[in-house]
């Protein structure tokens, strides 16, 4: 049944969409939507509806871009037609926009299933909408408190709209995250529990950043006999014994390539009537990495994917904008990875530190909206990892907030003789050919960098002919 | 010569980058060639104001803060208020520096008690206050920092305010005061972290403690011009956005 409302409204983001990116100007996802969802404040709901093999509604703090992009990819090599905001605009607007404008303006097309990363403050309103088939939990960590707000509120927000899923919906959730652990715990949806079941990269103590790790039954402070990221492990509580959820699909035999790859085990037991075992090989580097070939695993076998399928997908998965994407420029290897909040920063330092580097870091600290406009958080990240043994690079500090970054790395054993503030303050365009100056050619230079910081760097190198924007991807 | 850092709450109440002020205190004391020890006083553990030369307090989310209270209700509480009145230099930040006043009164739970050795009082508002800050002091000079808070604070007659927002809310959005001083207690809303870009405040923290233990004593200068520079930074940044 045409639904002219929904019809126009999809056809002025579709219009505007174009018409934004013949402009040049940068993305084009968020004004498309909020036109067409002033048009027709129901259009995601509509277009939503008329998915025959449903929506999947991927969110948590970090991991959710690269994540959905796993598991579309996985989906296609399924022979299935997907919808899928993979720009990663992850608000109401964004993903309005980037369903109207990949589905016909009529019916559906070939188009049968949707891929959804969510923001975490949108979750709620995403789910009520799109009523979702499959909902993946990664994790919640602390995150640009300004914005957020803090986690706990995430987590209240969250506890009703997982709870209003029905019984034939499926939550899959990462249960080394013990607030995921305990949310997804009330549920009438089926449930999919994956986590890491690996000896080789535990850490010794719950690092700073963390949220202080308390049983959510009974207060107390939370054991674990492996702890593999931030707050996540195997948990247990001494007090009233909550403890991890038993894993469905595991992840062992993690083999940590450098940034470039990562080896592991997938075991997963009674998922689709299924138990079997296989081994993977990702496209991507870090722990982390592991974690979100995990989750988007645990999802396509759910929705019965096959082994082969989704080890080809990850085998021959390429970074996400910004996610440890690799890109060469004058004669230098830049490696830019996106770093939001304090885990994120935590475990790429982990990935940069775990041997001895000689070349340059760049580090980009800005302090708009999207990036979070307080910059306290650089005091929970453990820098201290760049003044380590065997850490003799150049680091360069940037961004609006680069000498605000100076201090904190000051405070980490970052000497004079490694630190490099020229380039703080200065647009990232001006930055970058100032580092190109100070590097030289064959330089391996990783830059870590907040969200406007990598659009901003992003662009400077597309000015310069180094990489393709991002929306082309 | 040492430096006993207390840290309290520590794992309880650790928001916001408070650490970086703890590690403030700690370094620019190392880097003076004076030992550092830093101690969490967490829920449950004695409270020795012996062991400590100087005390820094953080903020907490919600759940957290309660559990705090509960804890200081008793003798612990009145421990750290004696000792506070006894001279011993703390910095307190947000959730802390409610916990020194009277109480902290939410909209729709009961009242939060603090331990009173401040004469301020804060009460819950309907928005939040977010930004950066800029504040003349009289002691310390220009602070500049990061506000998160939705509570209003009131200054009794019993303290002084820390300081005059130059740009900012401040304790409470209405008489342009940021902070409380009485005694050896410095009370404020500004992370940032607040120490490391403020040096001044992070010296005159250490200068007492030392001298309150081994007589006085003057400390000898570092060079702060990674500092002055961020700090300065944070000044026209803080203008810019608010024009």
């Amino acid at each position: 049944m045409p639904d002219p409302r929904a019809t126009v409204a999809a056809a002025a983001s579709k219009a505007l969409t174009r018409g934004l990116r013949v402009g040049g100007r940068s993305g084009g996802t968020a004004l498309p939507g909020l036109v067409a969802n002033r048009l027709d404040p129901r259009l995601l709901d509509k277009l939503a509806a008329r998915l025959p093999a449903g929506v999947i509604v991927i969110a948590g703090t970090n991991g959710k871009t690269t994540t959905s992009r796993m598991l579309a990819g996985m989906l296609t090599g399924a022979g299935r037609h997907v919808v899928h905001n993979r720009s990663g605009s992850n608000l109401v607007r964004g993903i309005s926009a980037a369903f109207a404008e990949q589905m016909p303006l009529f019916g559906r097309g070939s188009i049968d299933i949707g891929v959804i990363e969510s923001d975490e403050n949108a979750f709620p309103e995403v789910v009520a909408r799109v009523q979702p088939r499959v909902v993946v939990l990664l994790n919640l960590f602390r995150d640009q408190l300004d914005r957020y707000g803090e986690l706990e509120t995430i987590a209240a927000d969250w506890t009703p709209a997982i709870r209003s899923l029905p019984g034939d919906a499926t939550v899959v959730v990462n249960a080394d995250d013990p607030t995921l652990a305990a949310l997804a715990k009330g549920a009438a949806a089926k449930l999919v529990t994956y986590g890491l079941d690996d000896d080789g990269y535990t850490l010794t103590a719950l690092p700073h950043a963390a949220d202080a790790a308390t049983c959510r039954f009974c207060e107390a402070r939370l054991e674990y006999r492996r702890l593999f990221l931030s707050h996540l492990g195997e948990f247990s509580c001494p007090q009233c014994g909550w403890r991890r959820p038993a894993l469905q699909v595991s992840g062992s035999r993690i083999e940590l390539r450098g940034v470039e790859r990562i080896a592991m085990r997938v075991s997963a037991a009674r998922l689709n009537q299924r138990t079997q075992a296989f081994d993977v090989e990702v496209g991507v580097g870090g722990l982390y990495n592991a974690y979100n070939a995990l989750a988007a695993t645990a999802a396509a076998l759910a929705l019965g994917v096959s082994s082969d399928i989704i080890a080809a997908t990850l085998h021959d998965f390429q970074a996400a904008f910004g996610r440890l994407e690799r890109v060469e420029f004058r004669g230098r290897a830049l490696t830019l990875a996106l770093a939001k909040n304090p885990v994120g920063f935590n475990e790429l330092l982990r990935l940069l530190t775990a041997s001895p580097r000689a070349t340059p870091i760049v580090i980009g600290i800005n302090d708009l909206d999207a990036d979070g406009r307080d910059v306290s958080w650089l005091w929970d990240v453990d820098f201290e990892a760049l003044g380590g043994e065997g850490q003799t690079g150049k680091v360069f500090a940037v961004g609006i907030r680069g000498s605000d970054l100076a201090v904190r790395l000051k405070y980490a054993g970052v000497g004079d003789e490694r630190l490099d503030t020229a380039q703080a303050g200065k647009p990232l365009g001006a930055a970058l050919d100032g580092i190109v100056e100070a590097t030289h050619p064959g330089d391996d230079i990783f830059l870590l960098l907040t969200y406007t910081a990598m659009l901003e760097l992003r662009r400077s190198l597309a000015e310069r002919g180094a990489v393709s924007h991002f929306w082309e991807q | 010569m040492e430096l006993r850092i207390g840290w309290l709450y520590g794992h309880e109440m650790n928001i916001y980058g408070d650490r970086g002020n703890v590690m403030c205190l700690a370094r620019r004391a190392e880097w003076r060639g004076i030992g550092a020890h830093v101690t969490t006083i967490g829920i449950g553990e004695r409270f020795d104001p012996c062991a400590h030369d100087v005390l820094f307090w953080g903020g907490g989310q919600d759940r957290e803060q309660i559990a705090v209270a509960a804890d200081l209700s008793g003798p612990k509480g009145a421990a750290l208020a004696g000792a506070i009145e006894d001279g011993m230099p703390i910095l307190a930040v947000c959730g802390g520096f409610q916990l020194l006043g009277h109480y902290y009164r939410p909209h729709d739970r009961p009242e939060l008690p603090g331990i009173g050795v401040l004469d301020v009082t804060s009460v819950a508002g309907d928005t939040r206050f977010i930004g950066n800050v800029v504040v003349d002091s009289p002691e310390f000079g220009v602070l500049v920092g990061f506000e998160n808070h939705s509570a209003r604070t009131f200054l009794g007659t019993g303290v002084s305010p820390l300081g005059v927002v130059r740009t900012g809310h401040g304790n409470n959005g209405q008489d342009g005061l940021e902070g409380a001083r009485y005694r050896n207690a410095v009370g404020t809303y500004l992370h940032g972290s607040l120490l490391p870009k403020n040096p001044a405040v992070a010296d005159w923290l250490i200068q007492t403690a030392l001298s309150r233990r081994y007589g006085e004593r003057e400390l000898a200068p570092l060079n702060d011009a990674h500092e002055r520079r961020a700090h300065d930074d944070v000044v026209a940044r803080a203008l810019a956005l608010a024009h």
